[in-house]
Parts: structure tokens; sequence; C-alpha cells
């Protein structure tokens, strides 16, 4: 076939990172560190969590030894793409005030990072992809988000591995891997050995790649790596309704059932900090001992805190029930309306590192079952 | 824009006792136009900004009211001529109001819900061939929370009431939707404004939908908690809207399902 797809072997993933480093790139991908997989700043393969999966439940976070000594099969952390491209805290622009009292305000004009992230899942590619919409497809561009975008170099890894709490075939973002990559990878092991399928998506992912020890894809390799896919697909551990979500949650916005799930739900936060295209943030401002000099910070913020609706006559939504329907009916309803697509990638984050194991495709197959659907009923 | 521009405090004007009226003009940038019903930044130094719709538009002079309720507020109350602060804006969707035209125009205000729709009143002064009848009706606390009185006194149509009335208090007592009874205004070829608490508006543009004034001509400005107002910081969502972005004046075809449901 001439689709130009390459198979390299660890050797080809030690020099990739090489390759990227030596671009001037801060390659970030998942290691192993504090009992989970996190994403953070690698310096070589031997940091790529090889021999490590991951046991996830409703509220359940466990690493466990592989024996096959695969990098990329685990399902998603704690964290997402969202810590680099759009930092939990972050510095808009600083003003001071000179001794006539006028004003001078400067943009924070940092030179943005050049990442490049290994082993993005097709669920954050996405996800990625939502919050591009967010931050730069409207009227206003976040111009510091568009810098570190422009310059990040996305190695994808098709997702052979789900989680029990992984549900992206109902969102249509996975396991196989969508659009936006400059590289995709798919893992195969095999009695032919441990190596990955590669596939460029950019001009620049193709002089990488140029610069690898490879050799062009066999047919087993192609088969194989299909069929890892394929299989991944029907092994997710959750599923959404079968109905038009944005309808649902439009049509159930006064439903029992938010009783129910605010009667478990803490409002900590938690979802909304690992969910990747989360994007609310908050401002504050700060001076310093002078007074002359002050600073706008920007960071992520909760839709679960109760002052996050804060009026002069109190917070819009008070109870724990609306917080969390406002939170539930955004990623599956109301984004649609405000950015055009879905807000959820069916990552399963939210279920996993929810204290009390809320599950989001629970409680949507509960709406709908009391709206008097059954569940299954009609097409997405 | 996403950095405050420097404007300078020409003046100021205190409305009430917690309330003052400061205009603005820039330093040395402008600001693209505002139009009524839009809003903007406002940064007091160190402290924070808030939005604040424009009262009075006049070149590149922005004039708002802001009550002290807050720390924001409170420091742009403060605030005396020769002062800067920094403003971002244009946002949001304005009143539209020559799409009103050939219609009785009915403008609502509850309280300093007033403040956005004084330019549409002068806007509608000031080319009354273009419109039909002009309503304005008035609602506050009490008279003492009453604003700009002496240009209401000049408006030829204003109709105004008080929640609570003083000893000295002549005029009407009740609700603002008590004036809905005595506005000349024919329901199928009318626009209304209306601007205050929600309650109000919920009340106003309500009965006027029943009445028979079609809701896609009811206009209403709602007020959400604002932090970024270039659409990225989600607060200001009222169900599939940003208020920031979409509103803050929506039709009350649009608002109507969401206001009906409580905390949304």
């Amino acid at each position: 076939m001439a689709d130009g797809a390459v198979v390299i072997d660890k050797a080809g993933l030690d020099a990739l990172i090489a390759v990227l480093t030596g671009r001037g790139r801060t390659v970030v991908g998942p290691t192993v560190r504090d009992g989970a997989i996190v994403l953070a700043k690698i310096s070589g393969g031997d940091e790529l969590p090889y021999g490590w999966g991951v046991e996830l439940e409703a509220g359940t976070y466990r690493l466990r030894a592989r024996e096959d000594g695969a990098a990329f099969a685990h399902s998603a952390g704690p964290q997402s793409w969202k810590t680099f491209l759009h930092p939990p805290r972050e510095r808009q622009w600083s003003a001071d005030r000179g001794a006539d009292g006028e004003l001078t305000v400067t943009e924070d004009r940092t030179p943005p990072p050049s990442y490049a992230f290994l082993g993005v899942r097709p669920c954050d590619l996405r996800a990625i992809a939502i919050q591009d919409r967010v931050l730069t497809g409207g009227r206003h561009v976040d111009p510091a988000y568009r810098g570190r975008r422009e310059r990040a170099f996305l190695v994808a890894v098709e997702c052979t591995e789900p989680g029990a709490t992984c549900f992206c075939v109902s969102m249509g973002t996975g396991p196989a891997v969508g659009p936006g990559y400059d590289l995709a990878l798919t893992e195969v092991l095999d009695a032919e050995g441990h190596r990955f399928l590669v596939r460029s998506g950019s001009a620049e992912g193709e002089s990488v790649l140029a610069e690898l020890p490879r050799r062009p894809a066999d047919e087993t390799t192609r088969t194989a790596a299909r069929e890892r896919v394929a299989e991944a697909a029907e092994r997710m551990g959750r599923s959404m309704p079968l109905v038009d979500l944005q309808v649902l949650m439009r049509e159930t916005l006064t439903a029992e059932r938010w009783d129910d799930v605010a009667a478990r739900c803490l409002t900590c936060g938690n979802c909304t900090m690992v969910c990747p295209t989360c994007f609310c943030t908050s401002v504050e401002d700060v001076t310093d001992l002078s007074g002359d000099h002050a600073e706008r910070w920007r960071h992520w913020e909760s839709c679960f805190d109760r002052d996050f609706s804060h009026l002069q006559a109190g917070p819009v939504r008070d109870s724990s029930h609306s917080r969390y329907r406002q939170w539930a009916t955004h990623k599956l309803g109301t984004w649609f309306d405000q950015f055009g697509s879905s807000g959820c990638v069916g990552c399963g984050r939210c279920i996993v590192w929810c204290p009390v194991g809320i599950d989001i495709t629970e409680e949507a197959h509960a709406l709908n079952r009391e709206r008097g659907g059954a569940d299954g009923e009609g097409t997405p | 824009m996403t950095v405050p521009v420097p404007y300078r405090v020409t003046e100021r004007e205190a409305e009430t006792a917690d309330t003052a009226t400061i205009v603005l003009e820039p330093v040395q940038v402008a600001l693209q136009p505002f139009a009524p019903g839009q809003f903007a930044m406002v940064y007091a130094f160190g402290v924070g900004d808030i939005p604040l719709s424009v009262c009075a538009i006049d070149g590149h002079r922005l004039t708002h009211t802001v009550r002290a309720v807050g720390a924001v507020s409170g420091a742009l109350h403060a605030l005396r001529p020769g002062k800067t602060v920094g403003v971002r804006g244009p946002f949001g969707t304005g009143w539209e109001l020559p799409a009103a035209a050939g219609l009785d125009l009915l403008v609502v205000a509850g309280g300093i819900g007033l403040a956005p729709l004084r330019p549409v009143v002068r806007q509608a002064l000031a080319a009354p061939e273009r419109y039909g009848r002009l309503n304005v009706l008035i609602g506050a606390r009490e008279p003492r929370d009453l604003l700009y009185t002496e240009e209401v006194r000049g408006w030829p149509a204003a109709l105004t009431t008080v929640d609570r009335p003083d000893s000295q208090w002549q005029g009407e007592v009740g609700v603002v939707t008590t004036l809905l009874d005595r506005a000349t205004f024919d329901p199928p070829s009318t626009a209304a404004f209306i601007c205050g608490p929600e309650p109000m508006i919920r009340a106003t543009a309500g009965e006027l939908a029943h009445h028979g004034v079609d809701p896609e001509r009811i206009r209403v400005s709602l007020e959400r908690n604002m932090h970024c107002a270039t659409g990225h910081c989600g607060h200001c969502q009222l169900g599939p809207l940003l208020l920031c972005r979409d509103g803050p004046v929506v039709s009350w075809t649009r608002a109507r399902p969401l206001l009906m449901v409580r905390e949304l």
C-alpha cells in the first residue's frame, strides 16, 4: 500500500523521542509516578510505562503489571493534555501605575513552549480539537493557548486496551485515531515482536519519520494493528444510551434523577479537573507590596463551586442538584449549541476520579429511562 | 482585545447613595464603537474588572452607571475625575432599536436596569418619526433609588413607580408591571425592551407575551457572572447561551424556556 505507513521497534521509539528533543521540543508522555501513569516531561524511551496497565472502575484507579511489556496498553490517567495546552494557572497580563496615576498594561508574551505530546489517545486527540474550538474557534481567540497549540507536535497512539470506564465508541471518538495528529502509532505485540505501525498526518510528521530507523509496513503488522483496534472497540466497559444526548439533556432538565445524583455528589469538582475538555476558568487580580504593580491571573475553575455562578443576590446555582445538572447537561447537551460538538469524548476519567463513583453513563441511562425511553432505543 | 485599554475618568456624578455615573475617555487608543445594550469590562487597578453596560455613547466617550455592591464596583464607584481605569470591549449583543422601526416602543426598567436602556430612550426620542408611540416604564425599590431623575422628568412618556414610597412620594406605588395598563401600545405591533432583576423580567415579558406582543419582539437583558467576556471562562452560561457572546440582550423566545427552569 502506498500510504507511507512504516514499522518501528522500541529503538525506533527511543529515536523518535531523541529526534523530537533534538528539534527543540519538550517531549511529554506517559510515565509511572506516584502509583499512577501521569503525563510528564520525558527524555528517553525507558521512562515510558513499559509493562504497566491500569485497572479502572468507578472511583477506582490501580496500576497493574503487564506481562507483555506493552508501552501504551493503559487507558486515560488522572491528567490530560489540557494541563499543558491550557495550564491550571497562568498570568495573562500585568498593569503598572505610574507616578502620575497613568496605567500601562502589558500582555504576557512569554514565548510559548514547543511541545511534542507522545501517546495522545484518540479520545484525547478529539478533546484537544474540542478545546481548540472553544479557545480559538470563536470571535475572540485566546492568544496564549493558540501559541502553545500551534507549536505542539502530536503523536497519537491508537487505543488497544480500553478500560472498564471507557465509552469512546458511544461518543464516536475512538478507539481508532481520527484526524489531527502529526504521527499515529499502533502498538503491536505478537510472535513477530514488539513494534509500532506508524502513519504520518502532516509534513512535519513525515520529516520526523524520515529520521527514524524504520521499515515499510508489512501486511502482517497492518492486519494485526487493525485487529487490535477493532477488538478494543468490542471491549468498551461503558456505553451511553443510543439516543440523541443533546435532546435527552434538553428534555430532562426537571427530572427527578437530578435529586438522586445530588444526594451522592460531593460537588468536589474532581470530574471537571480531570475532564480533558472542561475549560472553565476564573480570573484573579493581585498587586505587589508597592501597590503600583498588578497582575491578572487565570486559573481553572469548576462549575461545581458555589461561587462559579455568583451574582449579587447569591449564586444562580446553589443546590448540588443544579450544579451537577449544569455540568452534565453542558458536557452532553448545550456544548453542541455553544461550540457545535459534544463536550464529552468518552474517556471515562470523570467516572474513575469521582470519589463516590458517580458514572455519567449511568446517569444518562437513568434520565433516558425516566423520560420513558427504553435503553438502546433510537439512533444516536 | 484581551488586555484593558487605559481610559480616564473625566466626569462623575452621584446618582443615588450607592450609585454614580462616570464618563470615560480614552487616554490614547479608543476601543471600537459600542452599541446600546452592549457592555464593557471595566478594570479598577489591582482589584478586578466587571461588566458594565453603556448608558450613553458619545463618540469615543463611554458612560457607565455603577452601583457599589462588591469590591470592583465599590472601587469604580469611588473613582474621581482624573483617575485611570482599563476598559475592554465592546462585548455582546445590543438592543437593536432600529429593527423596531414603525412599531410602538415599550421600554421597561427595574432599578439599575434603566442604565442600559437609557440610550434606547434617547435614540427613540431623537428620531420620533421612525417609531410609533414611546412608553417608558420605570420601577425602583424606593424613591431614593431612582436614576437620572432630572433627565427622566424631561421624557414625555415616562411613568414611574416604587415598591416602598417615602412620605414625600406622590407617584405610583407597586411593581413595574402595574404600569402596563397605563401604557399606550398596540400589542401586535409593539417592540419591548426590558432590563431589571430576573423576577421583574419574567413577570413583565410574560405579561406582554400574554397580551399579544410577539415574543421575538420582546428583548430582555440578562445578567450572569462574567469573568472573561470573550466566551472562554464559562461563567456566563445560561443553558445553551454564553451571555457574553449570545447576550446580554436576547429575545424572550430564547430566554423564556431557560428562565423558567429553576437554578439553570
